[in-house]
């Protein structure tokens, strides 16, 4: 062994958005390259896919949505193991507004998602002084009590859910709509989280007596945080259900839960890049093995106990290191 | 009426009880919040079924190999997963509620689902209180969950083992410097956790079939019991339990059985706004849960 691995970062200044960025073509491309692949790979190349693949790609992007959600829900330190209570508040929202009011799409999709937020906020107020572990039981615990309350009390369709909501236009009308929102929390929330105030929540996750200690109120920080996380989810929701032109209890099944979090820790947390990675490994894959029915949900359960146990920093940020760091075997002997 | 009411519901609280007791253990004393829980008490309904019919093993040693399956199967967890992301207590849920779900979706697959999971009740049979109907096999869970608490009592409280359990839940440093194992108590107050959820399932199971959605249920139902209680507090269990079961008795027999599913999440939402540490939970309250 006398041959070692050696990394090098590349100019620290050439990566940090700054003038410097200026000084060549190379490094301004460098630059770019990250931010463009998503913009073009989806704006471009996805609506050139038959109609199956378009289909798939606007789950696929349903539910990077929830994952980004959960991410940002996990920068702050709350593990929401109930994603699909997201899902389920924007989709009923949605459902109930196209269904009783007649509203179209256009108006629905903001009201849900808006007001969907408020909503889940407040139904998690009294939860969020909790951290970790707690936090996560209870988020595991309240979409499963909505589905049986929906059931119980036969509000809002009850087992049969409402049913021929109004669709959007054309499918690519939705493939559009849905990969703006998805390319907009993406770059919104890295742009969050690269600013002071995403500071201020990345330590509330990693420290937050300290974060106290600064005389910050985390508590506001952190419902903050729980209105943009739940209100991407209930757009995610609200989305759906013109999709499939229903809204039902399964809109709080455990997919929706699961999903998200398998994508999130696959892809690597904190990034928001990273779940859109997973999902996109993930949703693809479960398509492409239909055939197995029930045996999806076994293998999101894997790929999460693999990854949180195996490679806990996720796909993205091995990427992202081949590509700040140049590689090479050196001499020691 | 009345009568009836006060016998389910204390039938309804030990089974609470039972449900809550392993899952309160194992986060009580190593600090493992294992989500795989409701899994591990499907997997053991299902292996007694699976000894009794495929196998043809009489009944009480399939329900003790079961037992011992599952203990093994905490202690697999344990060494396989957890131990590997120790300390990380958001990967431990992650990890262990992945793990939980291959587990029961596995058993989907396989097509474990339908009304022949059923498991045979120990003593068949029933008597009358004043006028109500109860069959012995509830009257055997009420019996079982008591008698479980004082073993569980006597075992923490008189035995090399059960005294290293409490001497690392109440502080794993100074445990450590007595040459207490922490590794090896939390691997087998997971064992003990898993096989007292298998346990809970042998008892209870024969009341009704074993689905796998039962498993998210048990989950949430020890869950609810030791949020309420205070988790890592046995007083606590007992208390949560016996509230949440009668209160859901109550509200089934006086009010409607749908909205019996309500109680536990109210009686959550009520206690994380009045106490959120749980009713009886008084150690490492400020540090863990807030």
């Amino acid at each position: 062994m006398d041959r070692r691995k050696e990394r090098i970062d590349r100019g620290v200044k050439a990566r940090s958005v700054d003038i410097f960025a200026l000084t060549s073509y190379r490094e301004m491309i460098y630059l770019l390259i990250p931010g463009a692949v998503p913009v073009v790979g989806l704006l471009c190349f996805t609506p050139l896919l038959s109609d199956y693949w378009r289909e798939v790609i606007i789950s696929t992007a349903i539910y990077a949505l929830l994952a980004m959600s959960w991410d940002m829900l996990m920068s702050a330190g709350l593990l929401s193991l109930g994603q699909s209570l997201f899902f389920g508040i924007g989709s009923y929202l949605a459902g109930s507004l196209n269904y009783y009011a007649g509203l179209p799409p256009i108006l629905t999709l903001p009201i849900a998602t808006l007001l969907g937020g408020v909503i889940c906020t407040v139904f998690l107020l009294p939860v969020l002084r909790l951290r970790g572990v707690y936090f996560a039981m209870v988020t595991l615990v309240l979409p499963l009590m909505l589905s049986r309350l929906v059931e119980a009390t036969r509000i809002l369709g009850g087992t049969e859910g409402l049913t021929g909501l109004t669709s959007f236009p054309n499918q690519l009308t939705a493939l559009f709509i849905i990969e703006l929102a998805l390319l907009g929390v993406l770059f919104g929330f890295r742009r969050i989280m690269g600013s002071d105030y995403g500071l201020v929540i990345k330590g509330i996750s990693d420290n937050d007596r300290s974060v106290m200690s600064a005389g910050l109120n985390i508590y506001w920080y952190k419902t903050q945080v729980l209105f943009l996380g739940s209100s991407v989810g209930c757009f995610a929701g609200a989305f759906g259900t013109h999709m499939d032109m229903f809204a039902g209890m399964p809109g709080f099944a455990l997919d929706y839960s699961i999903m998200p979090v398998a994508a999130a820790v696959v892809g690597g947390t904190g990034t928001f890049a990273g779940p859109l990675i997973g999902a996109f490994i993930l949703v693809p894959l479960s398509e492409m093995l239909r055939a197995l029915g029930a045996l999806r949900i076994v293998f999101y359960g894997l790929f999460l106990v693999i990854f949180v146990v195996g490679l806990p920093e996720g796909i993205f940020a091995y990427i992202q290191r081949k590509y700040q760091q140049i590689e090479r075997w050196v001499d020691v002997s | 009426m009345l009568l009836g009411t006060l016998i389910y519901g204390f039938v309804n609280s030990a089974i609470l009880a039972l449900l809550a007791m392993g899952f309160n253990l194992t986060f009580g004393i190593s600090g493992v919040a294992n989500f795989a829980y409701g899994a591990v008490y499907i997997f053991s309904g299902f292996s007694v079924w699976i000894f009794l019919n495929t196998f043809g093993i009489p009944y009480l040693l399939a329900v003790l190999i079961a037992i011992v399956l599952s203990g093994l199967l905490g202690l697999a967890i344990y060494y396989g997963v957890i131990l590997r992301i120790k300390g990380m207590p958001l990967s431990e849920v992650m990890a262990t509620f992945g793990l939980g779900l291959a587990i029961m979706e596995l058993f989907r697959y396989f097509d474990f689902v339908g009304f022949r999971y059923t498991l045979p009740v120990f003593f068949d049979g029933s008597f009358n209180i004043g006028d109500v109907y109860i069959d012995y096999q509830r009257m055997m869970i009420g019996l079982i969950a008591v008698a479980l608490t004082i073993c569980l009592y006597l075992f923490t409280n008189h035995t090399r083992t059960g005294l290293a359990f409490r001497a690392i839940a109440q502080d794993e440093r100074t445990a450590l410097t007595f040459g207490i194992d922490a590794d090896l108590v939390g691997a087998l107050s997971m064992a003990l956790g898993c096989a007292l959820a298998a346990i809970a399932a042998v008892v209870i199971l024969p009341l009704g079939t074993i689905a796998v959605e039962g498993g998210y249920e048990v989950l949430i139902n020890a869950l609810a019991v030791c949020i309420v209680g205070g988790l890592g507090s046995t007083v606590g269990i007992l208390v949560a339990s016996v509230l949440i079961g009668f209160s859901q008795t109550f509200t089934a027999n006086y009010l409607e059985p749908h909205w019996m599913m309500l109680v536990s999440l109210i009686a959550i939402a009520i206690v994380l706004v009045v106490k959120p540490s749980g009713l009886f939970s008084h150690q490492k309250e400020l540090e863990e849960r807030i």
